[in-house]
């Protein structure tokens, strides 16, 4: 691949067309078929085991080849996610999955952010407050973030403050941690989307350096 | 679950994936006895929109406890037993007869789980996380929810550690009700705010 660093991933799916009618059922099993249930349980002993953070699970569905990601099912993440992880982490090698399970066997890509050696002082205080307008940052971070793209570079009101959270930027990428306020910042669909409906109003939740004062 | 009985239906390849994932697992002692059993079982029978229910009926009956639910949400569903991963940060929003509110999560799937249980399949699946924040009013018709045109509607993308519940309005002609047979009229898309009641 050379210099070409993969960023925004298939996952990020706020605002993309072309999609169909949701198959919405209003009652369902909470799981169709055993395996779910055992890939779910699974992923959980794997992410314990690992001691994976909510944002290393994330990226790690995250990583799926887009294809792969847009064409499986939820639990089929989760299953790719665990065998990620036992694989990365060395609980289990990949060459043993494939002759198990007797045929391929397709994991994530492989982590493209360097890891996070100095992660910064925590910040304690919100810089902003309800009502304050801000603009969310334009840039497109090679691993983990919680900023969906379709908020990039808009410009928002703080309608809400949260108290402080750990960075999943961070926490994806190594052992290190900092903290930082969040904020649900209110979008104008009409400035969000040059279709945007009338009358919406989006609300994202935001980690402080998500932001920028508008 | 399957319902396959005598006659189990040809393994499929994630089928044979899961179940190489779980011997390696289990051969290297990270998948104790019961494990797989136990999350099943609680995520089958102990969550689901029927906690989330008997929260909103509360709400109805209780106008303390509907503002002590909306200023804050985590405590007062922790004052009926419920909370939990997923669970630690809630926030309940309130629909009027003027403004209506739907959650959804454009990166992954974050759900209320305490109150919810585990998310439906389409809540995690491509179209609605893409178009609920871009054509909330077209979705929401197109799924039966129908709102007045002149109705504000506020999308919650679940996008850091908040969970949210839509808190809907209680249906007319319900005075007569006891808090437990309104739980039984609450549910779980009126929670979402994918269908009013």
């Amino acid at each position: 691949m050379g210099m070409v660093m993969l960023v925004d991933g298939i996952h990020d799916l706020g605002g993309r067309q072309g999609f169909g009618e949701v198959g919405h059922s209003p009652a369902e099993p909470v799981f169709r078929r055993r395996w779910e249930a055992v890939a779910r349980a699974l992923l959980v002993a794997v992410a314990g085991a690992v001691e994976a953070s909510g944002g290393e699970f994330r990226h790690s569905i995250e990583r799926m080849e887009p294809g792969h990601y847009l064409t499986s099912s939820y639990y089929e993440h989760w299953l790719t996610a665990a065998a990620t992880l036992a694989v990365e982490h060395g609980l289990v090698p990949r060459s043993e999955l494939e002759t198990r399970a007797g045929g391929r066997f397709p994991l994530s890509g492989p982590v493209l952010a360097p890891p996070v050696a100095d992660a910064g002082p925590d910040v304690d205080t919100p810089r902003f407050g309800v009502g304050d307008r801000v603009q969310v940052r334009e840039w497109h971070p090679p691993g983990h973030t919680r900023c969906p793209g379709y908020v990039r570079g808009k410009s928002g009101t703080v309608v809400r403050v949260d108290g402080t959270h750990s960075v999943p930027d961070i926490e994806a990428h190594g052992t290190a941690r900092r903290r930082e306020p969040t904020y649900s910042v209110r979008f104008d669909a009409a400035d969000l989307w040059r279709d945007g409906q009338h009358g919406v109003w989006v609300h994202v939740d935001l980690w402080d350096s998500y932001l920028e004062r508008s | 679950m399957s319902a396959e009985g005598h006659h189990p239906a040809p393994v499929s390849p994630v089928e044979r994936r899961v179940a190489a994932l779980e011997a390696l697992l289990t051969e290297r002692g990270l998948v104790p006895p019961g494990f797989i059993e136990e999350i099943t079982r609680r995520y089958e029978s102990e969550i689901g929109p029927m906690n989330g229910a008997k929260v909103v009926a509360r709400s109805w009956v209780d106008p303390q406890y509907r503002q002590r639910l909306l200023a804050d949400g985590t405590a007062a569903i922790a004052e009926l037993g419920f909370g939990g991963p997923e669970g630690d940060h809630m926030v309940v929003v309130e629909n009027t007869p003027g403004i209506h509110n739907v959650i959804v999560c454009t990166l992954c799937s974050c759900y209320p789980w305490p109150v919810l249980g585990l998310p439906p399949a389409w809540y995690k699946d491509p179209p609605y996380r893409a178009r609920m924040v871009r054509e909330p009013r077209t979705l929401l018709a197109e799924m039966g929810c129908s709102l007045p045109g002149d109705a504000e509607i506020r999308v919650w993308d679940s996008s850091a550690e908040v969970r949210y519940l839509v808190l809907p309005e209680r249906p007319p002609g319900t005075g007569g009700l006891t808090e437990a047979e309104l739980a039984g009229l609450v549910t779980r898309d009126s929670m979402i705010g994918t269908a009013r009641l």
